[in-house]
């Protein structure tokens, strides 16, 4: 099946997310989208799967033109999608996940038994394994995924949407999801595959449609060269490999002593967990999503509940403190979700500034906020770095993510510290915050700090990092230096020693 | 202690307590009692086939033989324990004992009517049924129902109404589900269609209706009560045999049509909900709401329209406080049923099973509380109307458990709202 | 700009709001009265008979409110005021228990229990107002105080078991306003709190130096409550606005996840929220029993649980707009009470038309949509969160 967008534009509010973008994807394609964050291509791809409306503009199937305003209208053109964030329900099974929406029922009782023996058939083509009575919150994200491509195979897909598929996968398992994403062209499936890392595209797209800032600003052949994709995609040439001076490393700053970490159901999730960070040095946990990096982290903050172990802080014992005495002792929190985690939406930028430093002078007095000591600390930090907003009085909310991060890191980095912890900070920038963040950071590190960086993304890792450790399922399976090959980390992180 | 999970400490505590409790029981109730009169407990309270008349047993030798069972009960719950599972039925064995040995230390010398305490605790319940599986159907989809309350009063209002002006309590019941059903219209469009704090709307609904109905019954139900407030009302109707089986024939067989319905509608979502493709999608779009919508399932229509048949059933439960039982309407007659049936929805985790063994929990301390006042025990009945209160709140803050909401719950659907 | 917008919002919104609850207000009121339905089948006898009676009604709430110009014939003309001190007799415990259920809102909290901690705040205060023997100005302090704490620790309860237990504060509030009731209920038959000689549940008269004074005289009834409630307004409004507290609640009620990851411990914010809430209410409760009831009854608390918190929806969790909103529903009330003895309509209509203020509120979307008003960026209304939020 072939499909064909026309002028496709959509706009939020100010902000034009698609310009006019045209896209061609012949039968048996696979057909790379590539852009970076913010580029436009996950609103194309659910304009496409009818979860958004276009302002203006056509999709056309073999050549006819239909109206998607609703996924179920995407589902019964053939249209699958395998969603960047997972939509399957996590307190069902896999076969509740998969027959959803296309239940069949016996004497008015859901009947289960046909998609059981399908998805089995399924899995047993493409060699998983799955157990279609396991409940999804049990399963790691790359089963996840794969019910996902289960579910959109049994539905017949003939255009499949993979959303930025490899974000949540290992080296390993990324080549086995393009090794199947060549047996189902093979077959005949067209596949779109968004994504932002050029080498994925390079190994299995057959064109390559180039969004930046909304707009397709070229059409490539995979013989492109890597240099030249990532030109057009960024629209100027980058280096993502920061220069990394030779930095003096100091004593132990932070140490990680038989760390448990227990869920709430009882079990652990970190089992026996050792590290040192010393001063002037970065290091990086690499590791699938889910391994139990983001309860790490949380436990060192103090914002985990069942622990055991030690977490030292200079040789101070912290574990167990509160998150403000942990704060206090001279840790830079960047969490894992900005909006979750790092920002108040409705709070001004200035007040955002002193979230945790609010009750300390010169900020408070006598319980009283000072605000012409609040107001003049964000203009200094929004100037020193380089906040782009209207004014300090903006709520967070208006601000783009870039933005967003920076006010983070302004607030976090402006304290004076002895640690670092910055989980995933990059997650969801563009380049241009991706370079801001990653030179921030270095900074810290070559200020004589310790940095502890959570990362998914290996390039980021390997281009900072002084050293990585390599945690799977709740353990570092092992610690190395940066000069590491790509294959080697891979296997470790699918936990390979 | 992180050898045992979360929930087995808290299972661990619930034992504790409720041996605690034995050794409280024990003292007041067998060793510290001097109460040596016989207590009558009875069985019969109509035609059913009487094998057990009545039973007569000592007030401390009565206390004596409970509490026993319920050193049994927790024992049994240890059990349960090392066997890693859950203590439903030691907690069945305790909760009744421990009541029988208050009974027999409280009514010293009294008679108690068993069978009708039982048989009274059951209509009690009943609004309150009808009422946390209306809360049930809602917050499965994934809308919080604060105007419980306020769909059993319409409900009761209109069906008192209709009845009275149809002089036909059959017409009073049909239209009470249509009046509950108005009232969720009302909840669906704030909730769904404008997206308003669905805690404050509902909040808001049971005020609206407490003051309507109050408006109207002083304006015209009062004045003009021989047309709009005269209505029948049911009588139970015995079902053959069934209705004579001592204890449970007269307290489930022998009840108005109301509470055969609510049988029936209690297993019907409890099937439904479980084993139907609309309960799957009911609890997928209560759960993730985005995951149903990617796979064609249109949220809000599946909400707005369980939301309705949420109004629909507690409509049926409104039915009952008029052409139910008394057949007027009166100002405020519901009296907070509607907040202790979300009460039960919420001690009951969430399921239709669970909150029916808490709406019979909080009818049969409701019961109970009259029938001691009644024949007069020691303890002041403000004390004892307070108990279900008192215990939803110690259920909520943890002993039966960490309760979940279903995850999308309160949260309006939009394609914005990931 | 946006500024300018803000403002309009906040008051040309809810004067729609009003106008239209009046105007439903007023049909239910032709529809449910036989004697104007009578008409129906002449539009001319159905519309006028209609109007006066809608007129008349609410003629009635605007001279039980405000002014009567009955009251002040052939006497001064300050006479007719009386209406007016009875509203701001009533409004004084309305804008303190409003202010209960504001202050919680703003830091996430949905405080139902203003009801069961006024009750607590009026029983502390009665008792220390007719068991003890205390000079002027210590005993009225003394015995507020009492009543403040009584209401604090039952307030703080709530928040005591959602720090620590996760219980809802929406569940535990309700029941525990059950338990408050029971209890004033059993309070006052125990030899403690009867009436000697009485009884009806009612407690003794709180001693005449306990009580506030009044401030225009004996034949009205307005007291230096309203100075108290005042007060309280402006401390909340400063705790909100200006303190390093008022900044850990907003942050914990705007995004708790944020907050206690930069540090703001969410126990300490919900559990110290929830006593300022119960002192604020039992405040009003103390106020109210030594200002106006000077007796404790079993239905001291009328139905001020459910009023605050329409009060505070109205006023949309902003301190002052609750003062502005419990002024306006006082008035409301005390009209009522006019309207029902004047006309016979009854006064329930009030609390129909203070649903459907809130109701319409709550919901920009529809009276904007009515009304055909401008969609406004700077839109601030109270979010939607959860049981599990």
């Amino acid at each position: 099946m072939s499909l064909e967008l026309k002028a496709i534009t959509k706009t939020f509010g100010d902000l034009t997310a698609n310009d006019s973008i045209d896209l061609k994807v012949a039968k048996g394609e696979i057909h790379a989208i590539l852009g970076e964050n913010g580029a436009g291509k996950s609103t194309l791809m659910n304009i496409v799967y009818g979860l958004l409306q276009a302002d203006s503009g056509s999709i056309w199937v073999d050549g006819n033109e239909v109206k998607i305003n609703e996924p179920s209208d995407a589902l019964n053109v053939g249209i699958g999608m395998v969603h960047q964030h997972f939509m399957l329900v996590p307190v069902f099974t896999v076969a509740e996940n998969i027959v959803l929406g296309h239940e069949t029922s016996k004497r008015g009782l859901l009947s289960l038994t046909e998609a059981k023996e399908q998805i089995n058939k399924i899995a047993t083509e493409f060699k998983f394994e799955i157990n279609p009575d396991d409940l999804i919150e049990n399963l790691p994200v790359g089963v996840q995924q794969r019910v996902e491509i289960i579910r959109a195979l049994m539905y017949e897909a003939k255009v499949l949407i993979l959303d930025e598929p490899t974000a949540v996968l290992t080296p390993q398992e990324t080549d086995e999801l393009l090794n199947m994403m060549k047996i189902l062209k093979a077959k005949g499936t067209s596949i779109i595959f968004i994504t932002h890392k050029l080498r994925e595209v390079k190994a299995v797209a057959d064109k390559i449609t180039i969004i930046r800032l909304g707009k397709v600003v070229g059409i490539a052949s995979p013989s492109t060269t890597q240099e030249e994709l990532a030109n057009l995609m960024v629209g100027r040439p980058v280096d993502l490999s920061p220069n990394r001076s030779i930095s003096n490393v100091g004593a132990n700053v932070l140490s990680v002593t038989n760390l448990n970490i227990y869920d709430f159901a009882g079990r652990a999730i970190i089992k026996n967990l050792n590290l040192d960070i010393k001063a002037g040095e970065i290091l990086a946990i690499a590791g699938v999503q889910g391994n139990g990096q983001t309860e790490l982290v949380r436990a060192i903050m103090n914002l985990e509940e069942n622990t055991t172990g030690s977490v030292k802080l200079e040789e101070v014992e912290i574990l167990g403190k509160s998150v403000n005495q942990t704060l206090d002792s001279g840790i830079a929190y960047i969490p894992e979700s900005r909006e979750v985690d790092g920002l108040i939406g409705s709070f001004t930028i200035a007040e955002n500034l002193i979230l945790d430093t609010h009750d300390t002078k010169p900020f408070a007095s006598f319980g009283q906020l000072s605000a012409t000591d609040i107001a003049s600390n964000a203009t200094a930090l929004k100037k020193e770095f380089d906040i782009r907003a209207q004014s300090i009085f903006d709520t967070a909310n208006s601000l783009s993510g870039g933005n967003k991060q920076k006010v983070v890191l302004a607030r976090e980095l402006s304290r004076t510290v002895k640690l670092v912890v910055a989980a995933q900070p990059t997650r969801g920038l563009d380049v241009g915050s991706i370079e801001f963040v990653h030179e921030r950071l270095l900074a810290e590190r070559n200020a004589g700090r310790a940095v502890l960086l959570i990362s998914t993304e290996l390039d980021e890792v390997t281009a900072l990092a002084d050293r990585i450790a390599v945690i799977y399922r709740g353990e570092i399976l092992g610690v190395v230096d940066s000069s590491v090959t790509r294959e080697k980390l891979g296997l470790m992180m699918a936990g390979i020693k | 202690m992180h050898n045992l999970t979360v929930q087995q400490r808290r299972q661990l505590r619930g034992l504790i307590t409720m041996f605690v409790l034995t050794l409280f029981g024990a003292y007041v109730f067998y060793f510290n009692s001097d109460k040596t009169e016989p207590i009558t407990f009875g069985f019969i309270v109509g035609d059913e086939w009487k094998l057990i008349k009545e039973w007569v047993i000592v007030s401390k030798t009565g206390a004596g033989i409970f509490l026993s069972l319920s050193i049994v009960g927790v024992l049994v719950g240890y059990l349960q324990l090392r066997s890693k599972r859950t203590l439903s039925l030691s907690s069945f064995i305790f909760g009744f004992s421990f009541i029988m040995a208050f009974l027999c230390w409280a009514a010293s010398g009294k008679f108690i009517p068993f069978t009708g305490l039982l048989q009274g605790a059951l209509m009690l319940s009943v609004p309150l049924i009808f009422g946390s599986m209306s809360g049930l159907l809602c917050e499965k989809s994934g809308v919080i129902n604060i105007s419980i309350e306020g769909q059993l009063l319409a409900a009761a209002f209109v069906s008192g109404i209709v009845a009275s002006l149809t002089k036909s309590s059959i017409w009073g019941l049909v239209a009470a589900p249509f009046a509950g059903a108005l009232i969720s219209l009302l909840l669906a469009v704030f909730a769904i269609k404008y997206a308003v704090d669905q805690v404050i709307i509902g909040f808001v609904i049971n005020v609206l209706v407490i003051g309507f109905t109050g408006f109207i019954y002083t304006e015209l139900l009062i004045p003009y009560e021989a047309t709009w407030n005269t209505g029948p009302s049911f009588s139970a109707i015995a079902i053959p045999i069934l209705s004579k089986i001592p204890i449970i024939g007269p307290v489930l067989f022998n009840q108005t049509i109301i509470i055969y319905f609510m049988y029936l509608i209690v297993i019907a979502i409890q099937i439904a909900l479980f084993k139907s493709r609309w309960g799957l999608r009911t609890r997928a779009i209560g759960e993730m709401p985005i995951a149903a919508d990617s796979v064609g399932i249109n949220v809000n229509r599946l909400r707005f329209w369980n939301v309705i048949l949420a109004g629909f059933v507690a409509g049926i439960g409104g039915a009952y406080f008029t052409v139910g039982s008394v057949g007027g309407f009166t100002k405020q007659m519901t009296a907070g049923a509607g907040f202790i049936a979300l009460a039960g929805l919420i001690f009951g985790k969430w399921t239709p099973k669970g909150a029916v063994i808490a709406a019979l929990f909080f009818g049969f301390a409701d019961n109970l509380q009259g029938t001691l006042t009644i024949i007069g025990v020691p303890i002041p009945s403000e004390f004892m109307l307070m108990v279900p209160y008192v215990a939803t709140i110690i259920a909520v803050s943890g002993v039966v458990g960490r309760v979940r909401a279903p995850a999308a719950d309160g949260i309006p659907y939009s394609r914005g709202n990931k | 700009m946006v500024k300018i917008e803000k403002i309009k919002n906040n008051i040309v919104l809810p004067i729609y709001a009003f106008i239209f609850a009046f105007f439903i207000g007023g049909l239910v009121i032709v529809f449910s009265d036989p004697e104007v339905m009578s008409n129906i089948k002449s539009p001319g006898k159905f519309l006028t008979s209609a109007g006066a009676k809608i007129g008349n009604a609410y003629l009635a709430v605007f001279q039980g409110s405000i002014y009567d110009i009955n009251l002040a014939r052939g006497e001064s003309f300050f006479k007719g005021f009386y209406p007016l001190s009875e509203t701001i007799v009533t409004a004084t415990p309305l804008i303190l228990t409003g202010l209960a259920v504001t202050l919680a809102f703003r830091s996430g909290l949905f405080n139902i229990g203003a009801q069961g901690q006024f009750i607590f705040g009026a029983i502390g205060a009665s008792y220390v107002g007719f068991h003890f023997d205390l000079p002027p100005v210590i005993h009225p302090i003394a015995s507020i105080l009492a009543g403040v704490f009584l209401a604090g620790i039952y307030g703080g309860i709530v928040g005591l078991l959602k720090a620590k237990t996760g219980a809802h504060e929406v569940i535990v509030t309700i029941m525990l306003n059950y338990v408050a009731g029971f209890f004033i209920l059993w309070l006052l038959k125990t030899t403690l709190f009867l009436r000697p000689g009485r009884i009806d549940p009612i407690a003794p008269e709180v001693s005449e130096n306990s009580r506030l004074p009044l401030l225009l005289g004996k034949d009205l009834r307005i007291h230096a409550g309203i100075f108290i409630a005042l007060l309280a307004a402006l401390f909340v409004w400063w705790l909100l606005a200006k303190s390093t507290l008022g900044f850990k609640f907003r942050a914990v009620g705007s995004n708790a996840n944020a907050a206690r990851s930069a540090g703001i411990s969410i126990p300490f914010v919900t559990t110290l929220t929830m006593v300022l809430c119960g002192a604020l209410a039992g405040l009003g409760g103390a106020v109210h029993v030594l200002g106006t009831e000077h007796a404790l009854t079993s239905g001291i608390g009328g139905s001020l649980g459910f009023d605050a918190i329409t009060v505070a929806l109205l006023g949309r969790a902003a301190p002052l707009g609750t003062v502005v909103a419990a002024f306006l529903f006082a008035a409301l009330r005390t009209g009522g009470v006019t309207l029902q003895s004047n006309t016979g309509t009854p006064a329930e209509i009030i609390q129909v038309i203070q649903a459907l203020i809130v109701l319409f509120i709550a919901a920009p979307a529809l009276v904007k949509g009515i009304f055909r008003l401008k969609n406004t960026s700077a839109e601030k209304t109270l979010t939607a969160k959860g049981w599990n939020g």
